[in-house]
């Protein structure tokens, strides 16, 4: 078992990696109630922006309070949780509805690839950034808000690669002799096609998962997020912000959860993409 | 480059505009917040709510109201902005400028560090300064442009106060410009002290949205290069005793650049759409900017001018990579 691991680290220690940071991240977000040394909200107005232990602050706060008295460790904790729970809920949705229609793009072509590529081009002219903005104002604070805006903004990533990876299976002998002896067209495609496709999608949807935290962080950070007494990273990236002259780890902190996530899910989508792909596994 | 290749694409564009047009105004006639509820006081008579809604012309059908409007648009007129009380043109145009400044100084910035960089780890394969250079792509990559924007502002504002951090012209400075182009005009007028504070002030936010790009025209240019540099014609060049510093940049940056602005293209666009949240974090006096304000007004026709806008920017953008493809590679002229 021991050298089984060695031996997988040195093939491919991104996949090692972010595997690693998604365990955790998993971890965090199930166990937050028992994990947590305090209670998130619970605010302290006598230790208020107490640095973490090492600097000086109090060892019962390890990571120091916020401009409230709020354990900053416990705020991280829950605010994974957050993280989390957008990132899986937006990406499986997004890479549903997008490799649906990429796969009936790319399998039938003609006017159902006409319009559906045509949709995406539009879709993909419109600044993401600002899209998901004006959705999260349109559709009001929340978490359903920030899935809803990944969600319709990053579909159109899963679509164009399945159409273009369905069009060089379609080409494919397996495809014509499923044809031959009679397969129903969505025989073929889900049963035969799809199942081709799985390894792209795996990659795909990691690295969905890495911009859907970002996307997450971005939308709390500019407050259009879960509502503000809840903890989120981007939340308190933006609260932390605001007293970066006092204590910067405020700001600092939280951002390196998202980095150390988004790397995470990164490595692992590109690991993955090398572990999958048959003719570099070799 | 002919003209009708141009025009073609310009013409490719039209629908693209239309679409995005459609489904602005769809999405923004759902919204479930009243705008007239939200600028009227608590009090307000009812006659007087219907006069407003009649001004704004929200009292008749939606396909009514969508002609109207893309009638006006065709004009130029994006109607009257709800929060700021100003036409939308006038509000846009008059920030559009800061942004085209800020957009350039950064693609500039991504450009010229991006082919740098990758020339630097082609030439030094092996050594030190590639490694150095992979490890800051990785880096670049990895990390979202907002958090740039702020460990910038972390480290070059707050901890080592080197660099300015908000605004886009210190208000001391004695600067009356006549056009929106601010660093343009005091380029061409020779105020060379103002140009070097607009600099400074361009230097963090432009530096946060470039780094991204930079990173990937890096590596994508640096494996086009050390492909380019096993073809033949390269080592013809090698051995007819050319330095290999001359071979890079003569004969194998030339062949290596088209597929590097293909597969970087579209991130050009990308930049264009980080502005939102780059002005918003440098208070830089944008139309990003004006965009987070207009959204947390909910301020129907500017948000709906400011997608547009922002939608014609994109199309230039994709447009202008689109003819520099045809610029560098004599094969697409023709077609």
């Amino acid at each position: 078992m021991k050298s089984g691991l060695r031996s997988a680290l040195k093939r491919n220690p991104r996949v090692v990696f972010g595997s690693a940071v998604l365990l955790a991240m998993v971890a965090l977000a199930v166990l937050a109630h028992w994990l947590a040394p305090h209670d998130p909200l619970e605010q302290d107005l006598i230790n208020t922006l107490l640095p973490p232990a090492w600097l000086g602050g109090e060892r019962g706060f390890l990571l120091g309070t916020d401009s409230l008295g709020r354990d900053i460790l416990s705020r991280l904790i829950y605010g994974a949780r957050v993280a989390l729970t957008v990132a899986v809920v937006a990406a499986l949705l997004a890479g549903l509805l997008g490799s649906v229609l990429g796969l009936l793009a790319g399998y039938f072509g003609g006017w159902a690839d006409m319009l559906i590529s045509r949709v995406v081009d539009i879709w993909m002219s419109f600044p993401a950034v600002l899209l998901s903005i004006v959705l999260a104002a349109v559709l009001g604070a929340g978490l359903h808000t920030v899935v809803i805006a990944i969600v319709v903004i990053d579909w159109t990533r899963f679509c164009r690669v399945v159409r273009s990876e369905v069009l060089v299976q379609r080409e494919q002998d397996y495809v014509a002799s499923a044809v031959t002896i009679g397969l129903s067209p969505a025989k073929i495609l889900f049963g035969e096609v799809l199942p081709n496709v799985v390894p792209l999608l795996l990659t795909l949807f990691t690295l969905e998962m890495g911009i859907a935290i970002v996307v997450e962080a971005i939308l709390s950070f500019v407050g259009l997020s879960v509502a503000s007494g809840m903890a989120t990273w981007g939340g308190m990236i933006a609260e932390g912000r605001q007293y970066v002259n006092q204590a910067w780890w405020l700001m600092v902190l939280p951002m390196l959860c998202v980095i150390v996530a988004v790397v995470g899910m990164n490595a692992l989508g590109d690991g993955l993409r090398d572990v999958l792909d048959p003719v570099k596994a070799r | 480059m002919s003209g009708s290749y141009l025009l073609k694409r310009l013409l490719w564009a039209l629908p693209t505009l239309f679409g995005v047009a459609v489904v602005v105004f769809v999405l923004l006639r759902v919204v479930p917040g009243d705008p007239i509820a939200m600028m009227t006081p608590p009090g307000a008579r009812a006659e007087d709510i219907a006069r407003l809604r009649h001004l704004y012309g929200l009292d008749t059908s939606i396909g009514r109201q969508f002609v109207t409007w893309l009638a006006q648009v065709a004009r130029g007129d994006f109607g009257n902005s709800i929060s700021l009380r100003e036409h939308v043109a006038t509000l846009v145009l008059g920030k559009l400028p800061a942004t085209l400044e800020l957009v350039l100084f950064a693609m500039l910035m991504a450009c010229s560090l991006g082919v740098g960089l990758g020339l630097a780890a082609v030439y030094f394969r092996g050594r030190w300064p590639e490694l150095a250079i992979d490890g800051f792509t990785g880096l670049s990559l990895a990390i979202p442009d907002f958090l740039w924007a702020l460990l910038f502002v972390l480290l070059l504002g707050v901890m080592f106060p080197v660099l300015p951090i908000s605004g886009r012209l210190d208000p001391g400075i004695a600067f009356e410009p006549r056009t929106g182009f601010y660093l343009l005009e005091s380029l061409m007028a020779a105020k060379f002290a103002t140009a070097g504070v607009l600099l400074q002030h361009l230097a963090l936010p432009g530096g946060a949205l470039a780094l991204p790009l930079a990173a990937s025209i890096t590596r994508i240019l640096k494996s086009s290069l050390l492909e380019v540099m096993n073809q033949d014609y390269v080592t013809l060049a090698r051995v007819k005793g050319y330095s290999r510093a001359r071979v890079l940049l003569r004969v194998a940056l030339r062949n290596a650049l088209i597929p590097a602005l293909t597969l970087t293209g579209v991130q050009f666009t990308f930049l264009v759409g980080g502005t939102v949240l780059i002005e918003y974090i440098f208070a830089y006096p944008g139309i990003g900017n004006l965009a987070i304000g207009a959204v947390i007004q909910r301020d129907l026709p500017l948000i709906q001018g400011l997608i547009l806008t922002f939608a014609v920017l994109f199309i230039f953008t994709n447009l202008i990579v689109d003819m520099s493809y045809a610029l560098l590679n004599p094969k697409l002229r023709k077609a």
